[in-house]
């Protein structure tokens, strides 16, 4: 295929456009209709009870984190209140953001808005390019979360262990979001009717951050970046280690989940981090189902999956050799084999559009 | 306009929808938990996805790709991504039978 071109203004993009394969219909695996809407059901009980303990949790940390500054001994605490803002935020970001997590309207707005600002995303901005993610998963120059993008820049995938590239893009993000609105990239996922909204959002972003660093000046003490800021920082290794996880080293320019995404089996802390979103393609193919039923969902459609990774250490063993191995083949690729219960992949669009991702590049 | 035969009242659960395609257009029609019967068009105005695998809450309907929720009673859209009302059909029923006057 050549090299990619991730623009949204690039001549992937329009390719994708005019080939069809933007609007394409998707693979969906059967699921009886009764079924599927029990799995849809919301419920704010499980929600309200992890809300609970996440900001508990939170606030206990960081209280003993302050408490003990400026001695080692705070370390264990801010790594912990850390993982919590810097990563967990992510998943309740996202969550909310599909309007999925509560079943009351306004839990979803309030949480997502605080998880927003915590994993330095602009609310406004974020629901739409998440939503184009969900049309258009994968899809060089339409996709506008693609996290590995190719040829993989590996230095920069392990500065974002610790949030370096994200923060790096943020600030200047924030800054002219909260000047002028959205940047001409956004604005190609982002409506008009929106704009207001973006910049909105930003001024608030920017005023806390500058209350904080006012704060951090006048006390002379990067306390208050500890508290907030930082975090989004050294607290980002869970969220980037599971977000690699979703589609890295896995199809583009394909239409069907089972290609592009992956389900990994994981312990019980990284699954409440990360808000059951181990479950992959899963949530890819039914986006409305909440968090809470996507392992019964698992149980359901397993059969027509290709088989989950096991634990994050099989998964990253599958995924870094296929990433590593992109940077010099880009067009390489990790085609997982289907149980016999399964139908078959959907490759009718990339087996017939010329330029297109061929099976063939897989080896 | 001709009210058109559409479907039984049991064909459609509580709290649920189904489509319905008539004249080369799709429509899809509500049961809504007080009983009454609504009808829109089949797709949702963001990126025009089939409307009947979403789930009813109320006398709401989510579209199955991204969440975005109309009111089915009046078309309204109620939350993001939706931006566009949904177009809405006037329904009666008689005789067991849920017509739809298709404009």
């Amino acid at each position: 295929m050549g090299r990619r071109d991730y623009s949204p203004f690039g001549a992937d993009a329009r390719r994708a456009v005019e080939s069809g394969l933007a609007a394409a219909e998707w693979y969906h695996t059967d699921v009886p209709r009764k079924v599927m809407k029990d799995l849809m059901a919301r419920s704010d009980q499980p929600a309200i009870r992890d809300t609970i303990i996440l900001y508990a949790s939170m606030v206990l940390f960081a209280g003993i984190g302050i408490a003990l500054w400026p001695s080692w001994w705070s370390a264990p605490f801010w790594l912990a209140y850390g993982v919590l803002y810097g990563s967990a935020s992510d998943s309740r970001w996202h969550e909310c953001g599909h309007g999925t997590a509560f079943r009351t309207p306004w839990m979803n707005n309030a949480v997502y808005q605080i998880a927003s600002f915590m994993i330095m995303r602009n609310p406004a901005t974020w629901r739409w390019s998440h939503a184009r993610h969900h049309s258009e998963t994968y899809l060089v120059g339409r996709d506008p979360e693609i996290a590995v993008m190719r040829p993989p820049e590996l230095a920069k995938l392990i500065l974002n262990v610790f949030g370096v590239i994200d923060v790096i893009r943020f600030i200047p993000t924030l800054i002219r979001n909260a000047v002028s609105g959205p940047t001409p990239e956004e604005k190609t996922f982002v409506p008009e009717s929106e704009w207001g909204k973006v910049r909105r959002a930003a001024i608030v972003h920017l005023a806390i951050y500058v209350a904080t660093l006012a704060l951090a000046v006048w006390m002379q003490s990067i306390l208050p970046l500890m508290v907030i800021g930082l975090p989004r920082m050294y607290g980002a290794w869970h969220h980037i280690m599971t977000g690699l996880l979703q589609h890295g080293g896995l199809a583009d320019n394909v239409i069907d989940h089972r290609l592009n995404s992956r389900t990994v089996l994981m312990n019980p802390i990284s699954r409440f981090i990360y808000w059951n979103m181990n479950y992959h393609v899963e949530h890819h193919m039914f986006p409305m189902v909440p968090y809470h039923a996507l392992p019964r969902l698992h149980e359901i459609m397993k059969a027509d999956l290709p088989p989950p990774n096991r634990s994050i250490a099989e998964g990253f063993a599958e995924m870094w050799p296929a990433i590593r191995r992109q940077v010099l083949n880009e067009d390489y690729f990790i085609r997982r084999d289907l149980p016999p219960t399964a139908k078959p992949y959907r490759e009718d669009f990339h087996q017939q559009v010329p330029g297109m991702m061929r099976p063939a590049a897989a080896e | 306009m001709p009210w058109i035969d559409a479907c039984s009242t049991s064909d459609i659960d509580e709290e649920d929808l189904i489509r319905w395609d008539h004249a080369g257009k799709t429509f899809a029609i509500y049961h809504a938990p007080d009983g009454a019967f609504f009808a829109t068009a089949g797709l949702c105005t963001h990126e025009q996805v089939h409307l009947c695998d979403g789930l009813v809450m109320g006398t709401l309907i989510e579209c199955p790709k991204h969440n975005g929720q109309f009111d089915y009673r009046t078309g309204e859209a109620m939350r993001a991504p939706v931006c566009v009302n949904l177009k809405t059909f006037p329904v009666k029923v008689e005789g067991g039978r849920v017509f739809v006057e298709v404009a």
